[in-house]
């Protein structure tokens, strides 16, 4: 059969998993695809490869393609949200002196609850923390700013690529990070940092990295997108099946994707977490999530999320904004392209951002669509609907 | 006026070179090495321009410092934003990035991104060529290893034990390295 090639980006971690399945499993060469998979050495490496059509598609941070709509770090290009391809799956860590510190003040790093966790660092922290993530537009970023902003806690944001975050830590150049698996568990492997949370305790569905092409690509292209959405799409439903995880972890490992050891990769995949070099382990249900709870869909409501936090920092039009970045989420084309793989589609395209205290069940087009909890730590409620003041 | 030029690479000689194509320019250029701290040094220098290569991770740092806009800190734009369509083109083809300050006539920042694209698209080239012959030299040694291994299990000559090797890649539609590769795995494992 001839295959269509096609270019796709990524930055090693764990969170590519969907694309690299896509290849690697088969679910590409079925929709009539060859996935070329360019590794990318840095966030704005890889944003340039994709707006300079290096890459048709890629990997990306989910606020950078909301970050560009609002015209915000160079935007050259309009890029399109086709598909989110992870929630969750980052870890917040701290020095092993701050560890410290936090257990002379009595915390016991139950990592699930982020607002003891943020109280106790306010009594720990003795200046200002010095936070590593990994790009300035990321959900890293937005959710490290969230959670402290009303905290008396000094903090500055130092950006640090991911596979160097360990070492930065272990160097002292910060005192904290947030960042995607596995390298916050690389750094307890060093025996460099300690975990105090998983992004998860923060938002509960916090969109992590989505599939992004750009807007002209994608109108000139609908049947290559669709292809490469469906194969994305596959690949999640069968990274979601608990006896796939070690080979996904197994594939993800070898040096040309994630080039890190397949038991540190393996257990953010299981959610089963080692969180200090003493050992300690912590259990995080939905530890990264690729399909299940309707993950794929990409919500306007969530891109507007991040679209408020990013203009109240920017100074920028809030109602704007949010229209904005809801354009760029192509929810038109995740209906029209995955209805006949067999995708649930949810009645509405956007919904209450926190709502959620349990699973809960919301109409669809096969009524089969449960979604997940999505709580925010702090209990707010965000209604992209609403007009902001 | 000279421009106050960074350039941000940790290989001495590749530093060199830039350096080499920038200074007859009439331009003060300082190289940074590390990556740590890398953000506070850009600062205290400076500088005018810098330049980074593409495939350096520590590219994200300098990505937040475009962003910066605090009252003391200058701020840069990153080279896209500002230049012309064809230059942007050749330099992410080099490989090299520019972060500019913001203010500086494009006409300057050409010259200088002419001079660094040039040694860029040296470096690419030699960097293909090193791993080319590196690859072909990796080869030939496995090559060699097969070979032996033949000659030892079959008692045959080195000639027919190549001779054997290119036949049965021939055959599989395979690279003879592919073939010796599998061949010295297998006898790895066997012995």
């Amino acid at each position: 059969m001839n295959l269509t090639p096609l270019r796709v980006g990524f930055v090693p971690l764990l969170d590519m998993a969907p694309i690299v399945i896509a290849q690697e499993m088969g679910f590409a060469q079925a929709e009539g695809l060859k996935l070329d998979l360019r590794r990318a050495p840095s966030w704005s490496s890889l944003r340039d490869m994709l707006l300079w059509g290096q890459v048709e598609a890629a990997h990306m941070l989910a606020p950078l393609p909301v970050a560009m709509a609002l015209g915000l770090g160079g935007a050259v290009a309009r890029l399109d949200i086709l598909q989110v391809m992870s929630i969750n799956g980052d870890v917040i860590g701290v020095s092993q002196d701050l560890a410290q510190r936090l257990r002379n003040v009595g915390h016991e790093f139950g990592f699930s609850d982020a607002r003891r966790a943020r109280d106790d660092l306010g009594k720990a922290a003795t200046g200002p923390l010095r936070i590593g993530v990994p790009f300035p537009f990321s959900t890293h970023v937005e959710l490290v700013t969230y959670w402290l902003r009303d905290a008396a806690i000094a903090f500055e944001l130092c950006t640090i690529p991911p596979p160097r975050m360990a070492d930065a830590l272990a160097a002292g150049e910060v005192d904290a990070f947030c960042v995607g698996e596995p390298w916050g568990s690389v750094a307890v492997e060093l025996g460099a940092g300690t975990l105090l949370l998983p992004s998860r305790a923060i938002w509960a569905v916090a969109p992590e990295k989505v599939l992004a092409a750009r807007h002209d690509w994608v109108s000139e292209n609908p049947a290559q997108t669709g292809r490469l959405m469906r194969a994305v799409w596959r690949a999640a439903k069968w990274l979601c099946v608990p006896g796939n995880r070690l080979i996904a972890s197994e594939i993800l490992a070898r040096p040309e994707f994630v080039n890190a050891p397949v038991e540190v990769l393996d257990r953010a995949l299981r959610g089963e977490m080692v969180i200090s070099p003493q050992g300690e382990f912590r259990h995080v249900p939905d530890m990264i999530r690729f399909f299940d709870g309707a993950t794929s869909f990409p919500w306007r409501s969530q891109a507007a999320w991040f679209a408020v936090q990013l203009a109240a920092r920017h100074g920028l039009h809030p109602g704007r904004s949010i229209e904005a970045a809801k354009a760029i989420c192509r929810t038109d084309l995740y209906r029209q392209n995955l209805r006949a793989a067999g995708a649930d589609l949810p009645g509405a395209s956007e919904k209450l951002e926190g709502s959620l205290h349990h699973a809960t069940a919301v109409a669809s087009e096969r009524g089969q669509m449960i979604l997940a909890p999505d709580a925010f730590f702090d209990g707010q409620i965000f209604d992209s609907s609403r007009k902001p003041r | 006026m000279k421009l106050h030029i960074v350039i941000v690479e940790p290989d001495e000689t590749r530093a060199k070179l830039v350096i080499d194509s920038l200074q007859p320019l009439g331009h003060q250029v300082t190289v940074i090495a590390e990556a740590s701290g890398l953000a506070r040094r850009v600062c205290d220098i400076a500088p005018d321009i810098v330049l980074i290569d593409m495939s350096n991770p520590s590219r994200d740092t300098l990505e937040e410092m475009a962003l910066a806009s605090g009252p003391m800190e200058r701020p840069v734009a990153f080279f896209v934003d500002r230049t012309d369509r064809d230059l942007t083109l050749q330099a992410i083809e080099a490989g090299v990035s520019a972060y500019v300050v913001d203010g500086l006539q494009p006409e300057r920042v050409a010259t200088v991104m002419d001079a660094a694209i040039a040694r860029f698209q040296m470096f690419r080239r030699m960097r293909v060529e090193l791993e080319t012959t590196r690859r072909a030299l990796e080869e030939r040694k496995l090559i060699d290893r097969a070979k032996g291994i033949l000659m030892k299990a079959r008692g045959i000559s080195e000639e027919d034990a190549y001779a054997l090797l290119r036949k049965t890649a021939m055959d599989q539609g395979r690279k003879v390295a592919e073939v010796a590769s599998a061949l010295v795995t297998a006898a790895g494992l066997l012995s």
